[in-house]
């Protein structure tokens, strides 16, 4: 056990950084340019609380942690409660050291990126509440905890990617961004919730060992393609990939950071979490295979297709998704290994060319590769991250990228005709990669000076020391690779590997190294890779052209079909709203009330038939003379022309229908009513003559035979409910429990009372609340209506009326 | 419907009416009554002060607008629920406590101060309505 770690410090780690989102604005004003350093230190000191973690790791221990959030009831078929809880194997402390490391320096350039930026402090709220969410995402334990971090890193994305909300293409990026991944997400939270019912569980470390069980439920497929659907949104598998290159309109700090080790990685963090649950089977290989194979081969091209530096790069971030879903599909051993070994090394060198691409468009004000050029001089440390970063894209060795390279051919030759085939996708991927690292390190660096809007010159610290780290990090993490391979990539494919035995985890046996042996076929495919890799860089001009007259011949894209997807819905919620929304408040009841109508008859009709009337109620005579009342009272309503005598004969029958309550044994029905039908009376007088109604209701004959007809189809269906409700025998099971413990349990012998404030108190709680609204809302509607408001019943009879008393001031009352 | 009979017992029986709403307010946990219809029964009597004398006159004397009242309520029935978690037991679980003042022993719980919060959400809410509706030069 590590010292000091316990349930809550380990909730504060996700939890900090939205602490530290709180006061960011206030140290922003306070710190000023230092903020970026001040700010930074959250996540560096997470990272530091982690690092502790990395030892016992490594031997294959795994940790829970949790604090009680929604504890379970003795009837929840599923016997552990929904918990704030936290679960730390390999793969979760690889995730989470990646964020922390990668996010300091993310904080720490942001500083200096977004200098003198109006919102610099709002931004660093939004980045801190992000970073949080992604440390809860790849932490929880409990699947709905995992749900809750996994929506609120789409909800932060959102806020990021619109961070220029000035702009229109922001705006749009943010809501298509938060549309596909949080729809995606939802689809998830079904697959989840189905995935913890079968398992029993809701706790991943729990469902991770019933692996069977889940697979061989009928469930399987539905929780399988729902799952998928929250993973490949959230990575942006092809078709969901459109997104992706559009969150480009985010700050570049965002970009490097949604790329590299987070959002985007959420999907592939879930994949390779449920591998033990869910993976192994044909549907998966194949699902998994094709649709990453398909994301890696259409990120690769469109990457060549663009000449904006960042445009580039987040396609080969969808090149990169494809291929580590495709390599967790794989299932094996060694593809495993690699998935892990590749996203460590794609975190480093996307980070680092990421934040080069901040810096050039920060110091030249422009990222056009076609405008770059020379700038060796200019700018050599940013350059220097630049290369390191590019080698370990590229998959050169020493770098991290080629020995993640030389695992994954590895794993894809040891099969059948699919692998091959995987494979020749993967070579043809790898060596698009090499094309987009080369543009990168080579482009904007060599070849004579261009001239840039801005005068070109070496940033400061803060933007060239994160491209730096992370490209010195791509090439180190190579000649350590045995520790490397030992103290996180295994761990990490382990997990993926196997479900946790108790709190150990059988680790599967690092064979990663760095060796370049000329002997072995594999390295012969590295070197296919080059080849090809430098004879399309080459060739880059003309395939760009080409590829861009294919795009502009192809006409549509997954974009333009969500555009028109949008547009849609818009447009029917439109036609909707305008056909229900029309304001003649007679139509609105008549629908209200022609449905109530068929809601009570049509099932009545269908289940039971029509119920018998038994028997005719032997009453009393001052009994029969209260229902007389109530009659009487309808027929005055229905019969009496002025409008205030059918209001308050509506008032007599309801108080004679009171009156029947208190007679037969309910008191606090009767007094309620009583309550009720004063107040009715008395707003309704006063409605009518504030809306300035007719005095008498004059309706045309058709109007009254509809609605007339309308309300006695309605009293029959309610009547024969009634009818109908009587005839059956009366549970008395509640009245019994409440009879029971009203008094004991609750200290109340009205149980009317008691069930409203205490045993459904909650209910209460909320319709209080409703009340309170409701006020609002009709305060806020009288008001408009007297405001001088031109519209509305009665308001033209009131402009008439003071028309007539003052022409002169005609125009001035319209106004 | 404005007579002078009217106007000169519409106070006194608008007071009675305040009073005896409160009554049934606190009777409400073991005999007939309740915070609902205590409310109900004090707007009917904000309303007819207001019939008699003017919605003027009832603004004075309810001092805070009634929407604010309505609040109050929400809020009051809110924190009656949260006192719970101070004991660690669930939103909303009851609390009671008896305290003895000479010969009678006085029941305090949290559902007689949530049903208060009802009370007051329903004398607000339906009271800025009908004060409201009756106003007819409106300077809400």
């Amino acid at each position: 056990m590590v010292p000091g770690a316990d349930d809550t410090t380990m909730a504060l780690v996700p939890v900090a950084p939205f602490l530290a989102a709180l006061l960011a604005p206030w140290v922003k004003r306070f710190a000023h340019v230092f903020a970026g350093w001040l700010l930074a230190l959250v996540p560096l000191s997470i990272f530091a609380a982690l690092v502790r973690f990395i030892e016992p790791v490594a031997q294959g221990e795994v940790f829970r942690f949790h604090l009680n959030w929604i504890p379970a009831h003795a009837f929840d078929t599923i016997s552990s409660g929904i918990d704030f809880s936290f679960y730390l194997d390999g793969l979760s402390l690889t995730f989470a050291l990646l964020i922390s490391g990668i996010g300091t320096i993310i904080v720490f350039y942001s500083g200096a990126y977004l200098r003198g930026h109006p919102q610099q402090g709002r931004f660093y709220s939004f980045i801190l509440m992000f970073m949080g969410s992604m440390l809860g995402l790849v932490l929880a334990d409990n699947v709905i905890t995992l749900f809750v971090f996994w929506e609120l890193t789409s909800i932060t994305s959102f806020l990021l990617i619109g961070f220029d909300h000035m702009r229109q293409a922001a705006r749009r990026a943010a809501i298509q961004a938060l549309v596909v991944t949080g729809g995606g997400g939802l689809l998830m939270l079904a697959g989840l919730i189905l995935m913890a019912g079968v398992a029993g569980d809701w706790n991943l470390s729990g469902i991770l060992s019933r692996g069977a069980v889940v697979q061989e439920s009928g469930l399987y497929l539905p929780i399988l393609v729902l799952v998928l659907a929250g993973a490949f949104t959230k990575s942006a598998q092809v078709p969901f990939h459109f997104w992706l290159p559009n969150a480009m309109e985010a700050p570049t700090p965002v970009s490097a950071f949604l790329h590299s080790a987070t959002m985007v990685k959420a999907g592939v963090y879930l994949l390779a979490r449920l591998t033990p649950v869910l993976g192994g089977t044909p549907e998966w290989h194949v699902i998994l295979g094709v649709f990453g194979g398909a994301t890696l081969f259409w990120g690769a091209l469109q990457a060549l297709r663009h000449a904006d530096l960042k445009q580039m790069l987040a396609n080969t971030t969808l090149a990169s998704l494809g291929l580590l879903v495709l390599l967790i599909g794989l299932g094996t051993e060694v593809g495993v290994m690699a998935a892990v070994v590749y996203l460590v090394a794609h975190s480093f060198y996307k980070a680092a060319l990421f934040l080069v691409a901040g810096a050039l468009d920060h110091e030249t004000g422009t990222r056009d590769i076609t405008e770059l050029g020379g700038l060796r001089g200019a700018m050599p440390v940013t350059m220097l991250g630049a290369v390191m970063a590019a080698i370990s894209m590229a998959g050169l060795p020493p770098a991290v990228g080629y020995i993640a390279k030389e695992e994954m051919y590895l794993g894809l030759t040891d099969g059948g005709a699919g692998q091959l085939v995987a494979l020749l996708v993967v070579i043809a991927g790898n060596a698009l990669m090499l094309v987009v690292g080369a543009v990168m390190a080579i482009k904007p660096f060599m070849g004579p000076l261009r001239p840039t809007p801005k005068h070109a010159h070496e940033g400061p610290l803060a933007l060239w020391l994160g491209p730096l780290v992370l490209g010195a990090l791509a090439l180190a993490v190579g000649f350590v690779a045995e520790y490397a391979g030992e103290t996180f990539f295994a761990p990490a494919a382990s997990a993926i590997l196997h479900a946790p035995q108790g709190d150990t985890l059988a680790l599967v046996k690092s064979h990663v190294a760095l060796k370049v042996n000329p002997l072995d076929p594999l390295f012969w495919l590295s070197v296919v890779t080059w080849g090809a890799g430098v004879a399309l860089y080459l060739r880059l001009e003309r395939i760009r052209n080409f590829l861009r007259r294919l795009a502009a011949g192809l006409g549509w894209t997954a974009d333009t079909v969500f555009d028109a997807w949008m547009w849609g819905l818009v447009g029917l919620s439109d036609r909707v709203t305008r056909f229900w929304h029309h304001g003649r408040l007679e139509l609105y009841l008549l629908v209200v009330f022609i449905m109530l109508a068929i809601a009570v008859n049509v099932p009545l009709l269908l289940i039971d038939g029509l119920p018998s009337f038994n028997e005719v109620p032997g009453l009393t005579f001052y009994e029969w003379s209260v229902v007389a009342i109530a009659v009487l009272g309808l027929a005055a309503v229905v019969f009496a022309r002025p409008r205030l005598v059918a209001i308050v004969s509506l008032g007599i029958q309801g108080f004679a229908v009171a009156l029947l309550f208190m007679l037969f044994g309910a008191p606090d029905l009767s007094f309620t009513q009583f309550m009720v039908e004063t107040l009715s009376v008395v707003i309704l007088a006063l409605v009518m003559t504030r809306l300035h109604l007719d005095r008498r209701d004059a309706r045309d004959f058709e109007d009254l035979l509809r609605d007339g007809g309308v309300a006695l189809v309605c009293g029959l269906g309610i009547t024969s409910l009634i009818v109908a409700v009587l005839n059956h025998p009366l549970d008395m099971r509640l009245t019994d429990f409440f009879d029971k413990t009203s008094v004991a349990i609750a200290h109340g012998h009205n149980i009317v009372n008691v069930i409203l404030v205490d045993y459904r108190g909650l209910d209460t709680f909320g319709e209080i609340s409703v009340v309170m609204t409701a006020g609002i809302a009709i305060l806020a509607l009288i008001n408009i209506r007297t405001g001088g408001a031109q519209t509305g019943v009665g308001a033209r009879k009131e402009r008439d009326r003071k028309a007539a008393a003052k022409p002169a001031q005609e125009d001035g009352d319209a106004a | 419907m404005n007579t002078v009979i009217f106007r000169t017992i519409a106070p006194g029986l608008s007071a009675l009416m305040i009073v005896f709403s409160v009554f049934v307010l606190l009777r409400g946990h073991n005999e007939p009554g309740g915070g609902f219809i205590g409310g109900l029964m004090a707007a009917s009597a904000i309303a007819i002060y207001g019939i008699a004398a003017g919605v003027k006159e009832v603004r004075r004397a309810m001092v805070v607008h009634p929407v604010t009242l309505a609040g109050f309520g929400v809020v009051l029935a809110g924190c009656s629920g949260l006192l719970s978690l101070g004991y660690g037991v669930p939103f909303l679980r009851a609390l009671w406590s008896y305290i003895p003042i000479g010969d009678t022993v006085v029941a305090l719980s949290t559902p007689m101060m949530f049903d208060t919060g009802v009370y007051f959400v329903v004398l607000g809410a339906i009271s800025a309505v009908a004060l409201a509706l009756e106003d007819e030069e409106d300077d809400d």
